[in-house]
């Protein structure tokens, strides 16, 4: 079974991200792998172990991201690939997925491409099925339970409404979810075989791809207005009192 | 400016906010519904009702379970023959799926989770939250027609008027599925928590009684029952931390956060939970945040307008008995 898994590297989530002259910072916190991502790197995982192969996390970004794809071979993919380019500065989701389905050509196809729902700095969730349809595979979404039989793959989709069961032929691309399982801590031995990897970097030229003129442009950066809600305690010498007092504070905003 | 709205629904219930993409899009000038699955006609029958001013129906049985290809490639076709201005979709698992898809064969991007839209000169500007809304961008699409999909209850819902009608169209599917679905489960009665007016949520605390002298999970479950009695009697829904999915208390449907649902209701009253950043980022834009906790120093209460430092197992019932008399009830 030959798995891919597409990474992305972001701020953590605990960074203080705020927009500053035109631009995002984060001050002085880490880049880490999207936490969404990491649920497609246990996937890949599980299913190496369920049925043999290989897995390889894949990624676009700065020479930077090679951090993120460290994490992924120290939590045990066998491979990672960076693509990396000065011209891939301006991405949208549809440019990352026409790049990714490039990358996936030429590291020589997959039996199934795990992708995270979405990422935590764009938070688009569209580069997944955008990636299928570039390839022509079939996708498979929201994915918290996979089963590979032959050349099937059946999986249970955890949308909204409940668990849906979809079966698709291999080669096939998935977005994995949170119920697929938490994802396993870096071993001490894979932290030091991620060490001493070398990651290849891949150019456009590299993977036969050109820049893609983005479709999807930024033109402002704003910081959200300050909720300037100060808490109000309420307090009482019963439960009953403090309901009381809580419920008429509640009716008195009228949000009922 | 002419709008497509795909109308998503599963198993012919209507997500709700796409009556409020409906609205928006009235705003923008002539609104075109899109009803895909199969018999939809109670469905084009309510898109006129909100206010569509043409119905295209695609009914086809082999649209009866919502599949990403076949649902991708008849929007593409639909909208290459029509050539619409902008293709509005309510945010769901599906929409962002076949949008994207959709997106990709008509050469054009999906603006996900817009917030806010403005016109400058003949362009359509979107603000919509990144980095899990910590920060806002301003963006536009220079592919037409421009696609957006907004979150529920971001924009108002238009009045329903009953009996108002007009041109319905009959549109062939594209049927070019790669999956097969085999079978569906409900998680409960189907749970919405975006769609929710109030959500009464909670974590991790929710498990912690020891007088009742059970285990975890029965206690949890007790815990839970007594946060749906109030969430009932507001008519709204119950949400959950990660803590209380991952403690088994309660199926994902619910979760509330950064790998759950973002959502922004009326009322939200956080039982039992910290207000760690990834939950605080999927709950923090409701209108009256209310949080219950044992611990004082909880970050949680730095987000709410309204706290109580006190054990949830004798606040929220006493709560429930509170507002049930003051309602009238
Ligand atoms: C990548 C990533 C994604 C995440 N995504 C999400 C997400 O989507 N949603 C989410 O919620 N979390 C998410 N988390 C987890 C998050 O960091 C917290 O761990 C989680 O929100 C904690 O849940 P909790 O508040 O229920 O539990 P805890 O932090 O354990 O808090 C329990 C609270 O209950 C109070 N309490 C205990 N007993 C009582 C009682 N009897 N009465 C009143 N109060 C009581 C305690 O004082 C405490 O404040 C994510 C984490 C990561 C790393
Ligand atoms: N630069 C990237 N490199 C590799 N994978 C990516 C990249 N951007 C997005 N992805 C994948 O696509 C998913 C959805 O991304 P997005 O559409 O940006 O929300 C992520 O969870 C990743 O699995």
């Amino acid at each position: 079974m030959k798995i891919i898994a597409c990474i992305k590297q972001v701020p953590d989530s605990e960074a203080k991200v705020k927009a500053e002259d035109g631009k995002v910072t984060w001050g002085d916190a880490p880049l880490v792998i999207n936490p969404f991502d990491e649920y497609a790197v246990e996937g890949a995982l599980q299913q190496r172990e369920a049925l043999g192969g290989t897995v390889t996390a894949l990624c676009i970004g700065p020479e930077s991201a090679k951090d993120a794809l460290k994490h992924a071979l120290a939590m045990g993919a066998d491979d990672a690939v960076l693509v990396s380019d000065p011209a891939l500065t301006e991405l949208d989701t549809v440019g990352a997925a026409r790049v990714l389905a490039a990358a996936i050509n030429k590291i020589g196809g997959a039996d199934m491409v795990m992708f995270g729902r979405q990422t935590l700095d764009n938070g688009a969730g569209l580069t997944p099925a955008q990636t299928a349809r570039v390839l022509g595979l079939p996708m498979l979404g929201f994915v918290g339970q996979i089963k590979v039989e032959g050349d099937n793959v059946t999986v249970d989709r955890i949308t909204e409404e409940g668990r849906q069961t979809v079966s698709a032929k291999m080669p096939a691309i998935l977005s994995l979810v949170q119920s697929i399982g938490e994802p396993r801590y870096p071993s001490f031995m894979g932290i030091r075989k991620a060490s001493k990897a070398t990651i290849p970097v891949w150019s456009l030229a590299d993977v036969n791809a050109t820049a893609a003129v983005p479709v999807i442009t930024r033109i402002e950066l704003m910081n959200p207005p300050v909720q300037e809600t100060k808490v109000e305690m309420i307090t009482g010498d019963s439960p009953a009192e403090i309901a009381d007092k809580l419920a008429d504070k509640i009716l008195a905003e009228k949000v009922l | 400016m002419k709008t497509f709205v795909y109308i998503d629904h599963f198993k012919n219930d209507v997500q709700p906010a796409s009556w409020e993409a409906l609205g928006l899009a009235k705003s923008f000038g002539t609104c075109v519904a899109l009803v895909f699955g199969s018999d939809t006609d109670e469905i084009a029958k309510a898109a006129f009702e909100y206010g569509a001013d043409e119905v295209v129906i695609v009914d086809d049985p082999a649209l009866a379970d919502y599949r990403a290809e076949p649902y991708a490639s008849t929007l593409t076709a639909l909208a290459t023959s029509a050539a619409p201005d902008l293709i509005l979709f309510p945010t769901t698992a599906r929409t962002r799926e076949f949008a994207a898809m959709s997106a990709v064969d008509l050469n054009t991007g999906v603006l996900t989770d817009v917030a806010k839209f403005e016109m400058n000169g003949d362009q359509l500007v979107a603000t919509r939250p990144i980095y899990e809304g910590k920060v806002l961008e301003k963006t536009v699409c220079s592919g037409k027609p421009v696609m957006a999909t907004i979150p529920a209850r971001a924009f108002p819902k238009p009045e329903r008027v009953a009996g108002k009608a007009g041109t319905a169209i009959k549109a062939e599917a594209k049927i070019d599925a790669l999956t097969t679905v085999q079978g569906y489960a409900a998680t409960e009665s189907a749970v919405n928590i975006g769609d929710a007016a109030v959500i009464v949520s909670g974590g991790r605390g929710v498990s912690n009684n020891p007088a009742l002298g059970l285990d975890e999970a029965e206690t949890a479950k007790k815990g839970f029952a007594m946060l749906g009695e109030l969430a009932a009697l507001l008519g709204g829904a119950v949400g959950a931390s990660r803590a209380a999915v991952d403690g088994g208390y309660i199926t994902y449907a619910h979760q509330v956060g950064q790998t759950g649902k973002v959502v922004a209701p009326d009322l939200y009253i956080a039982c039992g939970i910290s207000g760690a950043i990834q939950h605080l980022v999927g709950m923090r834009n409701s209108k009256l945040i209310v949080a219950i906790n044992k611990d004082a120093d909880a970050p949680v209460f730095n987000q709410a307008r309204y706290g109580v430092v006190g054990d949830l197992f004798a606040i929220v019932p006493a709560l429930t008995e509170a507002m049930k008399k003051k309602m009238g009830k």
